[in-house]
């Protein structure tokens, strides 16, 4: 396996990861009360915070770089990108219209993380899809 | 779908050259062996940059090596 296609499993993972441990911390932190009242921010941070640092080690370990990315390669992660800005796109609107409307911050915040999350795994199943298939023609 | 409609003899230049390695001549022509494998199985359609390597690196012209149907079905 290709170097570049161990790192869009490893971005995969963490992104499914990181969402599961903040769903489980936050809505195990909730309780009854609502959930605008869950303390989101400490888990929201860390579970950023740690993907960005378990995807540093895991790229060191299971994907180092080695060279220059091919012409190949650089379709793939341009057509991952492609595929993945949509959804930064459309977090970024989203948190546009609920802090219009004055959207508690809870749902700003979390939109936008959700949307994250979301790029990541489009993109990231978007470059796997296209090492084991190859590219599609437009 | 096929991922493209480029047809190439790579594989039976490679061994009509001296059983050339798919890592012979991804080095010969400077990308990965996977790039090679994925040009070799028509899943990647090379730049024509890159085809004009393939086929110099095997010295025929670029016609030895790809191929294009005439009429595809499907196209518009």
């Amino acid at each position: 396996m290709a170097s570049e296609e161990k790192s869009a499993w490893i971005m995969l993972i963490l992104a499914i990861a990181a969402v599961t441990t903040y769903l489980i911390w936050v809505l195990g932190l909730v309780g009854d009360a609502p959930l605008t009242e869950a303390p989101y921010v400490a888990p929201m941070l860390w579970t950023i915070g740690g993907s960005i640092v378990l995807s540093i080690v895991l790229h060191i370990f299971f994907a180092p770089k080695i060279g220059k990315k091919d012409q190949r390669e650089r379709e793939i992660h341009r057509f991952g990108e492609y595929n993945s800005y949509a959804f930064i796109t459309i977090g970024a609107l989203s948190a546009m219209v609920l802090a219009m409307f004055e959207f508690d911050h809870f749902w700003i915040a979390n939109v936008i993380y959700l949307c994250f999350i979301l790029s990541a795994i489009v993109g990231a199943i978007a470059k796997i899809v296209a090492y084991r298939t190859g590219l599609p023609r437009w | 779908m096929k991922p493209t409609a480029v047809t190439n003899l790579i594989r039976t230049l490679r061994f009509a050259h001296g059983e050339m390695t798919q890592a012979d001549l991804a080095e010969r022509i400077g990308v990965t062996r996977q790039t090679v494998i994925a040009i070799e199985q028509g899943k990647y359609s090379p730049s024509l940059e890159l085809a004009f390597q393939i086929a110099r690196a095997f010295g025929v012209p670029l016609d030895d090596v790809f191929q294009y149907p005439d009429s595809e079905e499907g196209s518009p």
